[in-house]
């Protein structure tokens, strides 16, 4: 019964991107059932569209540093949250996990307006530029990082850390040797989602990019506005792979189910 | 390995004294345990001298040093955890070449400090495998080669057998106490459990409410402990409450006027050895105590009997009698006498702690 449900539930989950992989191996132009045949020329095609590509190396870029930077600002916070008793540890802890909370377009608003208002204030380029979005995605990078870095801080032992300073580590020593490696399942898997996440943001991203600096997911919306052809169900398959490989790699060197 | 001195060491939060001018010698090479009752203050005096906790006042001094002031990874003291807390990410080698790295010893150094340290605790073997792979015990004794490894000059045990089972802990107690030995360790050790200190300590410290209540060995505080406290904690005692009439003197609530040692005047209690007493069916001749009472309960422990016998309805003590062939064992509701010399009675002042 219980199997059943979750057979049911899986398939719910799987059935759109079964489909959409069926269909980016369609040979005939408009989308149509039954397939007339199968090819890869749709794939070919996505490294022919300048839109993608760039928008491939976009994301990829702005999702890279984001991360890398988020995770830098969450680590501390979440061991600051875990270890400190302080006024406001609570509403801090919610606080640094809202953005999973804000709708998109409310936080690409938010963000449009409060860069209008610098640009405007001090009189430099902000909106548009790569550091607007990296800034705009590290916000929706650091709650995945932050949560699962507590997670991992959850039952740490304390003594393990002052066995190191007792054997001589100092505070760095100890953080870099010993807590470092023990919350590493977290961490990574924190970047991972982090990543994942910024990688595939439309809405918050809308608000923030520049002329000819498009991310994936918006090359993906300005294309179907003019077309419907299964290069969108390519690029969308090779998006699968991607994302599913990286977690798959992951998982080989943390289990990611133990801290999700 | 050095001497430890702690002068005047307290340790207070707020108005709370976790710990209270606690003063204390140990030897080159000896054994000292910290025993006392939970929240008595003994792991906060052991935390301070590893340095996790900063003393309010008072010194500390490592082989002459100075190490108040001095953060952990500057103190050279060994230490095992209670948890084990050893690096899970790291093989048992590692484990124990962690502290050797942050000496910065050469690498040639390194490897066969790590294969002596683990010889010592026969674990030659396991170097290479995880610390989840080990069992309970073996973690432990990882633990203290890693201590070991870094030749400290004191070596700290804070509960290091609590997490372990029955057995294990008294394979590991004596492992513990004969590389103290062999190695002339300047130990200090944390526990709360009585056998465990007593077995293992050439001294012992007893702690209450964040103070020193007694320093001595095993026989000073169980013949001569200076306190109620100490007697009730070290060893088995019963209490009779009362008063000290005349230096030697000593009325029970119930009315019984007894001889003990012990000269202060005014309210007090007696504590009794349960295994001092004698107890029979009829008048015992040539002790300075005869008194008579009612067997009120019998508990049978295997190698000792103890006797629960009801003096007056104020005054209650337990007798343990060892289980010998043909021994005297009295029934439930049987009158008996109890005899015991004046030595054998300890009177202390009352410091209005409930019987015990």
């Amino acid at each position: 019964m219980l199997d059943a449900a979750a057979g049911l539930s899986l398939g719910f989950i799987l059935l759109p991107l079964v489909f959409v992989t069926w269909l980016a191996f369609f040979k005939q132009e408009i989308p149509s059932f039954p397939p007339e045949g199968y090819t890869l020329r749709w794939f070919a095609a996505i490294l022919d569209n300048r839109k993608f590509v760039d928008g491939f190396l976009l994301s990829a870029q702005v999702g890279a540093v984001a991360t890398l930077i988020g995770v830098s600002l969450a680590v501390p916070a979440a061991l600051c949250v875990a270890r400190f008793r302080f006024a406001g540890r609570e509403a801090l802890n919610s606080f640094l996990l809202l953005p999973l909370a804000v709708p998109g377009v409310v936080l690409g608003t938010s963000i449009y307006v409060y860069q209008v208002a610098i640009e405007n204030r001090f009189d430099f380029d902000v909106l548009g530029t790569l550091w607007s979005l990296v800034a705009a995605h590290i916000i929706i990078v650091i709650p995945w990082c932050m949560r699962l870095v507590s997670a991992s801080l959850a039952g740490f032992d304390r003594a393990v850390e002052e066995a190191a300073y007792s054997l001589g580590a100092g505070p760095w020593t100890a953080f870099f040797r010993v807590t470092l490696p023990m919350i590493r399942p977290g961490v990574v898997a924190g970047c991972l989602f982090g990543f994942v996440t910024s990688f595939g943001n439309l809405e918050m991203s809308l608000f923030l990019v520049g002329p000819g600096r498009t991310t994936l997911p918006i090359a993906i919306l300005q294309y179907l506005e003019w077309k419907i052809d299964p290069v969108i169900a390519a690029v969308s398959v090779l998006q699968i792979v991607l994302v599913g490989g990286a977690m798959l790699i992951t998982d080989r060197f943390v289990k990611i189910s133990r801290v999700v | 390995m050095a001497t430890l001195v702690l002068d005047r060491v307290t340790k207070r939060y707020g108005d709370f004294h976790a710990v209270r001018e606690v003063s204390l010698g140990v030897a080159d090479g000896e054994f000292v345990v910290l025993l006392g009752p939970s929240g008595c203050g003994k792991t906060t005096t052991l935390r301070m001298i590893a340095g996790f906790i900063a003393p309010t006042a008072g010194a500390i001094a490592l082989g002459g040093r100075d190490v108040t002031a001095l953060p952990p990874w500057k103190r050279n003291a060994g230490l095992v955890f209670q948890s084990y807390a050893l690096f899970p990410h790291l093989s048992v080698a590692e484990n124990v070449a962690f502290g050797l790295e942050m000496r910065k010893l050469a690498k040639a150094e390194v490897a066969p400090r790590v294969a002596e340290a683990l010889k010592l605790v026969r674990l030659g073997h396991l170097a290479e495998r995880l610390p989840r792979q080990l069992s309970g015990g073996q973690q432990q004794r990882v633990a203290l080669a890693r201590a070991l490894a870094i030749r400290p000059d004191v070596l700290l045990l804070d509960e290091p057998l609590s997490n372990l089972d029955a057995k294990l802990r008294l394979e590991v107690r004596i492992e513990i106490r004969e590389l103290q030995r062999q190695l002339g360790l300047t130990t200090v050790m944390v526990t709360h459990d009585q056998e465990e200190a007593l077995t293992m300590a050439d001294r012992l410290v007893v702690m209450n409410e964040g103070a020193v209540r007694q320093i001595g060995t095993q026989r000073d505080l169980y013949e001569r402990p200076t306190d109620r406290f100490v007697a009730g904690f070290v060893g088995r005692s019963a209490f009779l409450s009362g008063r000290i009439e005349a230096p030697g003197r000593f009325r029970t609530a119930g009315g019984i006027a007894l001889r003990c040692a012990g000269a202060v005047l005014g309210d007090a209690v007696l504590a009794l050895r349960p295994e001092r007493l004698e107890i029979a069916g009829a008048p015992i001749a040539g002790v300075d105590n005869d008194v008579s009472g009612v067997v009120e309960f019998v508990s049978y422990l295997g190698a000792a009997i103890d006797v629960h016998v009801r003096l007056t309805p104020q005054d209650r003590v337990v007798v343990q009698i060892a289980n010998r062939a043909g021994g005297f064992v009295p029934e439930i509701g049987a009158e008996v006498h109890l005899g015991w010399s004046a030595e054998a009675a300890m009177a202390f002042a009352d410091d209005g702690q409930a019987k015990s």
